[in-house]
């Protein structure tokens, strides 16, 4: 039998000793360590935010995130904004799937001024979120291969991603930033033949997908680095705020859609995925089987969802809407975990305060800088694809 | 959550329940029952999960208001707990013992809003902003509009609208 040799043996003759408020004991003089910074612009970095890396040989014995490239106010930019103000702006948080926060907005707006969103507008904004989620996955899919140097899948997924791009241009007008989902309902309805032409973009996207295993999940390279790497342990998921696939390739199945069903989703037949070995691999693989189910919760929804009703609710007029003192959290299920919206509104026409709690603020900051430690400086950019982490959420 | 709260009312002093939805509800808690609250929902009655902590500056009343929200999976139920603190000189118990995400929101709450957390880790450090002198930004009385003007050039040629104004003319031209 072949005797492999292990991922990387450290050499832990030369580690730092703990101080006694449990902070590592870093002399930086001494020519054992080297502060290295990832990012903020370097191709293993998902956005603009930077890791400060200790590094002793090759190994990281400590990791700090720092953020600030990306700020730009969004929650005191909203208390100076009415609510229908607020609306075109709140999807601009989130790049690669902004559709959440126009979810999370319009909910939590709704909720306080007692709107209730029409039927129709509910099956279409779940249809929209899952659009975005296959978005976000196939995004997720390029970049975590081309962290190990498999380019050609992030140009695969890309291809299928633009076509989705194309369903949502038809949609909603716009391929990124759709501002379709306003307090009180959707802007529209499907267009025309849009059925067929959805269809046929998801037949492509599960040909690609079927590459994507074949070529990435097989890959003897892609296994040898990610499984077993950088596992979270279950018991960390709690106290660390893990939420979304990261959690649910623990073993848990922590999933907004089934544990606190919201929109159209008790209507739609699907489980959440699960994984069971915390590592790399599993977290890509439930993201990759995850993606697949919202393939199927797409064809479900355009079969069941009634295709003639109101697509707006009767909101006030908005250059006047007061709406009373009050809060509320609204939660989601984004394609990396809970995402939601706390909206404290104070009688006025503008909202009091807007906070918004994005699934990266836990997982880039503490659970990235715990599993950082011990990991060789090469599998970084791995590590921090496989949280699936957006900087703009963190910093708003 | 009526019957969570008139238990947990018998061990610690609640304020009024504000029932938002059936599995959502916000009531008050005096700073100093803060942290044997929490420990008590996240042992006792399943709360595991640390949804958020972030503050609401009251300016009119001279408060800040801390809210903990946490979320009992099991039982699909959230709980707000606000706690009202006054702001000059806002200091909080830290809270990262339990949750060590928690240190995060307490750094961004004290850049943002200047509240101190005393104990909690690295919260000195700049956590968005970098070298900030005003005052705190998310606090009511920073006016963001003042500090743009008196900090960046205006380019020439540009024109600046109250967004207020402006959407009304765009959408009801003629009309004052």
């Amino acid at each position: 039998m072949t005797q492999h040799a292990p991922f990387f043996t450290p050499d832990r003759s030369q580690y730092p000793t703990q101080k006694d408020d449990g902070t590592l004991d870093i002399d930086l003089a001494s020519g054992k360590y080297l502060k290295l910074w990832q990012g903020p612009n370097h191709p293993g970095i998902t956005g603009n935010m930077s890791v400060e890396l200790t590094v002793c040989g090759d190994e990281v014995v400590e990791g700090k995130t720092h953020v600030g490239y990306l700020h730009r106010g969004f929650e005191k930019l909203m208390e100076r904004r009415t609510f229908i103000q607020c609306f075109p702006i709140v999807c601009r948080i989130c790049v690669p799937e902004p559709d959440f926060n126009e979810y999370c907005y319009a909910a939590a707006v709704e909720e306080l001024a007692g709107i209730q969103s029409p039927v129709r507008s509910d099956w279409i904004r779940t249809l929209i979120l899952e659009m975005g989620r296959i978005n976000s996955y196939l995004m997720y899919l390029g970049g975590q291969a081309g962290a190990l140097g498999l380019g050609i899948i992030g140009q695969w997924t890309t291809y299928v991603r633009d076509l989705m791009l194309d369903r949502f241009e038809e949609l909603t007008g716009a391929r990124i930033y759709h501002m379709f989902i306003l307090p009180g309902g959707v802007r529209d309805g499907l267009p025309e033949g849009f059925d067929a032409r959805m269809e046929e973009t998801l037949r492509e996207i599960e040909r690609t997908l079927k590459d994507v295993y074949d070529v990435m999940f097989c890959n003897a390279v892609f296994k040898k680095r990610t499984v077993g790497l950088a596992v979270i342990d279950p018991a960390l998921l709690e106290s660390y705020g893990v939420t979304g696939p990261n959690a649910r390739a623990a073993g848990v199945a922590k999933d907004v859609r089934k544990d606190q069903p919201y929109l159209v989703y008790p209507e739609l037949n699907f489980e959440p995925v699960i994984g069971h070995d915390s590592d790399i691999y599993t977290r890509a693989d439930v993201r990759r089987r995850d993606l697949l189910v919202s393939v199927d919760l797409i064809r479900q929804i355009l079969d069941k969802m009634p295709r003639s009703g109101p697509l707006m609710a009767t909101v006030p007029n908005v250059l006047h809407w007061k709406i009373p003192r009050g809060e509320t959290y609204i939660r989601g299920e984004c394609s990396r975990g809970e995402y939601g919206y706390y909206l404290v509104t104070d009688g006025s026409g503008y909202p009091r305060r807007v906070n918004v709690r994005g699934p990266s603020y836990t997982h880039a900051m503490a659970l990235l800088e715990r599993l950082i430690v011990n990991i060789n400086i090469a599998d970084v950019a791995s590590l921090m694809v496989s949280l699936h982490t957006y900087p703009p959420e963190i910093e708003r | 959550m009526r019957e969570l709260h008139t238990r947990l009312g018998k061990l610690f002093p609640l304020g009024e329940l504000t029932e938002q939805r059936t599995n959502l509800a916000f009531v008050s808690v005096p700073q100093e029952h803060l942290r044997a609250l929490l420990l008590h929902l996240r042992d006792r009655e399943g709360f595991t999960h640390l949804v958020l902590l972030t503050a609401v500056d009251w300016l009119e009343e001279g408060q800040f208001q801390l809210t903990y929200l946490l979320a009992d999976r099991k039982n699909a139920r959230d709980i707000g707990l606000r706690v009202m603190i006054p702001r000059d000189g806002a200091t909080m118990q830290s809270i990262h013992e339990l949750w060590p995400t928690a240190a995060t929101y307490q750094r961004e709450l004290r850049e943002m809003f200047g509240i101190d957390f005393p104990g909690s880790p690295r919260v000195e450090e700049d956590f968005i902003l970098e070298g900030w002198r005003d005052i705190p930004p998310y606090r009511r009385d920073f006016d963001t509009l003042k500090f743009a003007v008196e900090n960046y050039s205006q380019r020439p040629g540009r024109e600046t609208h109250d967004p207020a104004t402006h959407m009304k003319q765009q959408l009801y031209p003629g009309e004052n």
